[in-house]
């Protein structure tokens, strides 16, 4: 380690949507390497010891080198000739590029997913249809006295939530901590999660929504036959004691995980948890939280929502947004082969999309930011190499309660950001088609809009 | 037998070091399978595994569980590459693919083959 050496004090790790934002940093400004972290989890350990400077290309055009500025023109150029193309992506950098994103989306006539759409995107849905009873993990932290884990595992997706917000810290309304709270795991199978609660309901794989209604049915006062048992792998017992736990509690929340949006019944799932949270609301204070995963996923959701109204799977072709998952969703796009193109930042959609979908982005032209070599980039026909957000770039990121925190960068990269990159791309883009696209379609042309 | 996919500390931890690494490529290559399940397939830890669904099949490193831990019948794997070969591209309409509770065949592949 060099004498070069600064401390950033109140860091925030962007790994998972903890977002936590107390983690003291010793970086070796010689080197551009972090080589402490103090405060961070194993994952947030890994994320900030593994985003040193690499030696790469700044950008590769059909796997040759080139400088930032002709891979910004061939980008442009791609995106300007496509007629049905989609930018997917961003939860991985900050809201100020999202912002850009959107706005490019928006000019070419294209359609803006985020990898929500294959985490808690049917959440989103369920959100539509119910509404949401929530809170924010401070209020969790200082009120919570029955904690749910429904379908996830933190201990190794977001070890943190346990110790800084939800099972261990002691609050103004729990001051005893662990002690002053019941624990409560949903799952299919036991997981590192497990020891940590006091109560593990150990449910048959695809029979969760089952599981929820019963105790929408017991909170209710209604009775449910104890064949419920056969289908769930629960017994009536159990559902009839956590139903009372959780109508005699003082501030009841369920965190829910993708246990509930991946499986069978996907936003069937999250809608008869959210609705059970608003039930028990006749009773005490009860709330539900989804857990998410990137950094700032919900950072991704909150821009594309005030910028068009809907938080993923919004198609702008028709010159206003239009939202339908299933239609607009990029996995859908892919793999009923109607994107012509394809804009990817800081995602990797070819490493864990289904095999159809990538074998259609072998077909298109696809743009991909990343600071990582990853399968994207190696498909792509235009990749660039970015800084990485929180540790090279400064911004805004939103953790999964929807709170937006500062980005304090550690040290400087010689590659863009995905900001600066995207907001070249779309003034070349601009130059190229005059303006925004001309909405196509049912309606016909219309006047070009304003640029926004 | 169903299979799950999911997150792992191991994922995370390799991921920050490059999803083209040898680390991320081991722990998105291992199925996790019951004990149980593994005696009657006649597959030992470490032994090499194939799955195999409508879309397409990979060939994985088996690594065993108890029961009290991973029931009979269910299967777990990290998301990566390898699960992308077995999903299929159907959402049921809403963007996301059935990721953590869909069939697979499940046969031991000789170390020879």
């Amino acid at each position: 380690m060099s004498d070069n050496i600064r401390t950033v004090t109140d860091a925030t790790c962007t790994f998972c949507g903890c977002v936590c934002d107390d983690i003291v940093l010793t970086v070796d400004l010689d080197t551009h390497s972090i080589t402490k972290s103090q405060n961070a989890c194993v994952l947030g350990k890994a994320w900030f010891k593994e985003h040193s400077i690499e030696e790469r290309p700044r950008a590769l055009i059909e796997g040759r080198e080139a400088s930032t500025e002709e891979a910004v023109e061939a980008a442009a150029h791609i995106l300007a000739d496509a007629r049905f193309p989609v930018v997917y992506g961003l939860s991985d950098t900050t809201c100020e590029a999202q912002r850009v994103a959107v706005s490019i989306a928006d000019m070419i006539g294209g359609t803006i997913d985020t990898t929500t759409s294959v985490c808690h995107g049917p959440t989103g849905m369920a959100f539509q249809a119910g509404g949401e009873s929530t809170a924010s993990l401070g209020e969790i932290r200082n009120r919570a006295d029955l904690v749910i884990f429904w379908g996830g595992n933190p201990a190794e997706a977001h070890p943190r939530l346990f110790a800084r917000y939800a099972v261990t810290p002691k609050g103004m309304y729990v001051p005893n901590g662990r002690k002053d709270r019941t624990v409560v795991l949903v799952d299919v199978r036991r997981t590192p999660s497990t020891p940590v609660a006091d109560i593990f309901l150990q449910v048959k794989p695809g029979s969760d929504f089952e599981v929820l209604w019963a105790l929408r049915a017991l909170v209710k006062g209604r009775k449910v036959d104890p064949s419920v048992e056969q289908r769930t792998g629960v017994t009536l017992a159990v559902l009839e004691d956590l139903a009372a736990r959780m109508k005699a509690c003082r501030f009841g929340v369920m965190f829910f995980g993708m246990g509930l949006t991946m499986t069978r019944g996907r936003h069937f799932n999250a809608g008869a948890l959210l609705a059970l949270a608003t039930d028990l609301n006749e009773f005490t204070h009860f709330v539900a939280a989804p857990v998410r995963g990137h950094g700032n996923v919900t950072g991704a959701d909150n821009v594309v929502s005030w910028q068009t109204g809907y938080p993923f799977g919004v198609n702008l072709s028709l010159g206003y947004p239009r939202f339908n998952p299933g239609e607009f969703t990029t996995v859908d796009l892919l793999v009923r082969g109607e994107a012509d193109a394809a804009l990817i930042i800081a995602s990797d959609p070819a490493s864990n999309f289904p095999k159809a979908a990538i074998e259609h982005l072998r077909r298109i032209p696809v743009i991909s930011l990343d600071p990582k070599s990853t399968l994207t980039g190696a498909l792509s026909r235009v990749a660039f190499t970015t800084s990485t957000y929180g540790i090279n770039v400064a911004g805004t990121a939103y953790r999964m309660d929807n709170v937006p925190l500062p980005l304090r960068p550690a040290f400087d990269s010689p590659y863009p950001s995905d900001q600066e990159i995207l907001t070249a791309i779309r003034a070349r883009v601009s130059e190229l088609l005059g303006g925004n696209r001309l909405p196509v379609g049912p309606v016909g042309p219309s006047p070009a809009r304003s640029a926004s | 037998m169903t299979l799950i996919g999911g997150r792992s500390s191991k994922q995370g931890t390799a991921l920050c070091q490059g999803k083209l690494g040898a680390d991320y490529a081991d722990v998105t290559s291992t199925v996790e399978m019951n004990v149980e399940d593994m005696a009657r397939l006649g597959l030992r830890n470490d032994g090499r595994v194939r799955l195999r669904t409508p879309t397409g099949e990979s060939i994985l490193r088996c690594k065993g569980r108890e029961t009290k831990d991973l029931p009979p019948g269910l299967l777990f794997i990290a998301y990566g590459p390898q699960t992308s070969e077995l999903l299929t591209g159907d959402t049921a309409g809403t963007g996301m693919p059935a990721s953590k509770h869909y069939q697979v065949e499940v046969e031991s592949v000789p170390d020879d083959a």
